[in-house]
């Protein structure tokens, strides 16, 4: 599968046998791609230990017992290499997300958590059917029974088949991301979860759907992928707009910032089915900012509400007085999150406007005044918490070193990424032209075979 | 062999229970270099009979250990209990070796007289007896069902033994009976099995029904039926006969559909778990009408699964009543995680393993069944399985919910745990994560013992 030319695959493998009786393997295997989304897993890991250091104070372990449970399941996702594995990762992390949400959340944290598990759940049962479709397709052609990714990809079949195999992916994937019809578990799961909990939710749980379209659905499908790539980039678009439009529309901070998440996977969206090398490097540059802008603004808004005990805009107002430190990160992760240049969601956002271009330019207007309306969002929530006079008389103390500490490092990092991404863009290069170069083999060798 | 396990066992002890089950175990490996072996015409023990006799001699063995302390806190004299409990399970293991209808019918009874008397064992409660008699009403319909079919076909082809009847099968068009006993069958096993249209017995008798016994009913009785559904149906070409599959799918859908649905508006747990069960035997029938080798081997894994969820979540309901009243109310539970975390935990996690959540034994049994539907192309049921599952997620998490809200003010009652049903619940759930997490020895068994043997008669 490799071709000549290509840098080696995975930078460290690891594979063994685990049932026997269905070909199942344990294989994992790290490139770039999924070395970076790695290191983002354990720095947002780490940062969701220290920010609920005060917020949680009952059942503290079994709170630490569920947040290592899903590191550890989102860490599966991303090293996979056999279907059934990362199928099994992939449900690993929902019981834990559960919990989080329903012990540790706020007001309307059961429904919040029941809902996020049953759109995961049932897409995710979709996706295992569509697994073991694919599994049995590639037994009829090849007579071998596999779950290995790497003897999946270039399995011939109907183009029905792909069809409707990619169909059950997209939609757990499409649950994950979120694309716009299947968002609706996500404002209540951000917003009714702890901060830890949202921390998570926003930077990584959505990623693993980006990461699921990466690195399966358009490798494995290379065709059905084609023809879905309109309904992509519409839906993407969508959920550019329809993302920003609702955040500009909320009162409560935490569903604000959620929506941006859904503005902003729509332009992840965008650059993965672009699948030209500006729109990937765009698409994962997106993906690793967003987690730790977002983030931030999670842990930010919720030590706003450690302080002021409630998320509810219309009653602050005038905080920057009152907390001067935080109201300045707040300011620069808002504007990160608008896509100022010179901070990381910038870069991630214009590669994948310029890939996307390529394709369809209209698309890309429409895409290009999303950000326009980010604009909006992210300056209304500034002007109406931390400007303005202080009518309310808040008073609260400011960040602390320990608040410091984790929003510190994100700044520099944020930073780093906007000023200087090279590095970064060098990390996961390669991976995405292996991928690339794959796609282009698989694509050629269907074809051929249908001649 | 195992008869002379069961004759010593007359000494009405629990221990005593406990040893000779352990006993029968143990000589079950002893005889594996000896299958298979038919034993007259009646019974075959084969590596299929052997390792069901296995799960059914550990669930009995469970569910006595569950019973010492649960009916301790009852009634005086429960030494009888025991003496039923041995019965039924040797109704049970003569279910699975039996390769002749009359067999069957022998084990069945044997199993259900024994059941009526432990269902209703609670004399003082209301609901025990009332469970009692409408099992004893509708185990004999059924019971006449199933002799009606048995009369029917024998008229017909003058043979009671599986082999005959499934090598008669093909060349039968003309044979009008045939169909009609099979329908009959099917209609009095369907009735044991509580599943859909013949479910409407199983929430009252779980509900009243002493929580052992319920995890008896639900387990043992269960598998050991389903166990002669598949030795029956293995050779018998069912996909010939349209009629039959048509039947079992559509009780597939339906239990699939009512049992989820119902569940929902449930307050009671056992009723829930009722409920539960229902669907989980549509769920295997799903794998069931995959047909051939896979088939057996993914309902023979489902079926392990489910005896061991369904054990620990009657365990915990067990071990957790007073003397007074079983602990089957939604309120019970509520907060109990904060007060018995252990308790809450293996529920939580049974719990899981029911709607099926990876890194637990009920994730992999349905993987088995969705890809044994898979590999018959039988997408729509498949999809409806998901579906109906995912309804089915919905009211085992009310009881998750409950388990975790917040604490009530019952905190105090917390009686300490029985030593002996710790262990079994220990067991179960080490048992549970095992195979959940490396299935490979288990699937090796499995299909090692389980699917070949299903071969009748070889030297008929």
């Amino acid at each position: 599968m490799v071709t000549a030319g290509a840098a080696p695959l995975w930078l460290v493998e690891f594979d063994s046998s685990w049932v026997p009786r269905f070909g199942i393997h344990f294989h994992l295997g790290v490139d770039g791609l999924s070395l970076l989304m790695l290191v983002l897993t354990f720095v947002l890991g780490i940062m969701s230990v220290l920010c609920s250091w005060t917020e949680i104070r009952d059942k503290v372990g079994f709170f630490h017992f569920n947040l290592m449970w899903m590191l550890a399941g989102i860490a599966g996702v991303f090293l996979a290499l056999d279907l059934f594995l990362f199928y099994f990762a992939w449900e690993l992390m929902l019981i834990p997300m559960y919990f989080l949400i329903a012990i540790w959340g706020h007001e309307r944290r059961i429904y919040a958590a029941i809902k996020f598990l049953l759109f995961t759940q049932l897409s995710g049962l979709l996706m295992l059917i569509a697994i073991l479709a694919l599994y049995f397709v590639h037994h009829q052609t090849t007579g071998v029974y596999t779950f290995q990714y790497g003897d999946l990809l270039g399995t011939q079949m109907s183009p029905r088949a792909e069809f409707w195999i990619l169909l059950g992916f997209v939609i757990a994937f499409a649950v994950k991301l979120p694309i716009v019809p299947l968002h609706t578990w996500l404002p209540d799961a951000h917003s009714e979860a702890s901060t830890a909990g949202s921390v998570i939710l926003a930077g990584l749980l959505l990623k693993t759907g980006a990461y699921g379209l990466l690195r399966f659905v358009v490798p494995l499908f290379p065709n059905a992928s084609h023809e879905f790539t309109p309904a992509a980039f519409a839906l993407a678009v969508m959920g550019i707009v329809y993302g920003a439009v609702m955040a500009f529309a909320q009162t409560d901070l935490k569903r604000l910032v959620a929506y941006t998440s859904v503005s902003h996977m729509g332009f992840v969206l965008l650059g993965i089915f672009s699948w030209n090398s500006f729109g990937l490097q765009g698409a994962v540059m997106t993906m690793i900012c967003h987690g730790l802008s977002t983030g931030a603004l999670f842990i930010l808004v919720g030590a706003l509400q450690e302080r002021t005990r409630t998320r509810d805009m219309e009653r602050m107002g005038g905080l920057w007085t009152a907390v001067p430190r935080l109201s300045g990160a707040v300011l620069f992760f808002a504007l990160a999150s608008l896509g100022l240049p010179g901070l990381g969601d910038f870069v991630g956002e214009f590669l994948v406007l310029l890939g996307s271009y390529q394709i369809s330019v209209g698309i890309t207007v429409i895409a290009a005044l999303g950000i326009l309306a980010s604009t909006l969002y992210a300056l209304r929530l500034v002007q109406r918490v931390f400007h303005g006079e202080n009518i309310r008389g808040w008073e609260l103390p400011d960040l602390s070193p320990r608040e410091a500490l984790i929003v510190g490092p994100m700044i520099v990092a944020l930073l780093w990424l906007g000023l200087y991404p090279q590095p970064i863009l060098n990390t996961f290069g390669p991976a995405m032209h292996n991928l690339q170069i794959q796609h282009q083999a698989n694509l050629a060798a269907m074809v051929w075979q249908k001649r | 062999m195992l008869g002379i396990a069961y004759k010593r066992i007359h000494a009405l002890a629990a221990a005593l229970t406990v040893g000779g089950l352990s006993a029968a175990c143990c000589s079950l490996l002893l005889v594996i270099p000896l299958v298979p072996r038919q034993v007259t015409t009646l019974l075959i023990i084969d590596r299929f009979a052997l390792f069901y006799m296995g799960v059914i001699i550990v669930s009995a063995g469970a569910v006595a250990t569950l019973s010492y302390a649960y009916f301790q806190k009852h009634v005086a004299h429960c030494e009888e209990l025991y003496l039923l409990l041995l019965i039924a399970t040797l109704g049970c293991t003569v279910l699975v070796a039996s390769s002749h209808l009359l067999s069957f019918f022998l084990g069945l009874e044997i199993l259900s007289v024994s059941l009526y008397a432990m269902i209703a064992f609670l004399k003082d409660r209301r609901q025990s007896l009332e469970a009692g008699m409408k099992y004893l009403v509708l185990a004999a319909a059924s019971s006449a069902f199933l002799l009606f079919g048995i009369a029917l076909i024998y008229a017909e082809l003058g043979t009671m033994e599986f082999s005959r009847i499934a090598t008669a099968q093909p060349a039968t068009s003309h044979l009008a009976l045939l169909l009609p006993g099979i329908v009959l069958i099917v209609t009095g096993i369907g009735f044991k099995l509580a599943v859909v249209p013949f479910h409407l017995w199983t929430p009252d008798v779980y509900e009243g029904a002493p929580a052992p016994v319920t995890a008896f009913v639900a387990t043992v009785s269960k598998v050991a039926i389903f166990a002669v559904v598949l030795r029956f149906f293995y050779h018998f070409e069912m996909h010939q006969s349209r009629a039959v599959f048509v039947m079992f799918i559509i009780i597939a859908v339906a239990s699939m559909v009512a049992g989820n649905l119902l569940a929902l508006w449930q307050n009671n747990v056992k009723r829930i778990l009722a409920y539960s069960s229902i669907a989980h035997f549509g769920y295997m029938l799903v794998g069931f009408v995959a047909g051939g080798n896979m088939a057996v081997e993914a309902v023979t894994f489902y079926l392990v699964a489910y005896t061991v969820t369904t054990l620990g979540a009657f365990g915990i309901v067990a071990t957790l009543s007073t003397s007074s009243r079983d602990a089957d109310m939604l309120d019970d539970y509520t907060g109990l995680f904060w007060h018995r975390p252990l308790m809450a935990g293996i529920f939580t996690v049974m719990l899981l393993s029911l709607a099926g959540i990876p890194a637990t034994m009920g994730f992999l049994a349905k993987f088995y069944v969705l890809a044994a539907g898979a590999s018959a192309m039988k997408w729509s049921l498949i999809i409806i399985l998901v579906m109906t599952s995912t309804i089915g997620l919905f009211f085992y998490l009310r009881i998750l919910v409950a388990l975790y809200s917040a604490s009530s003010d019952r905190a105090a009652t917390a009686e300490p745990l029985v030593p002996a049903n710790g262990m079994v619940l220990a067991l179960l759930t080490t048992f549970l994560f095992w195979f959940g997490i490396y299935p490979a020895p288990l699937v090796d068994v499995i299909q090692a013992s389980a699917v070949p043997s299903v071969e009748l008669l070889a030297r008929n």
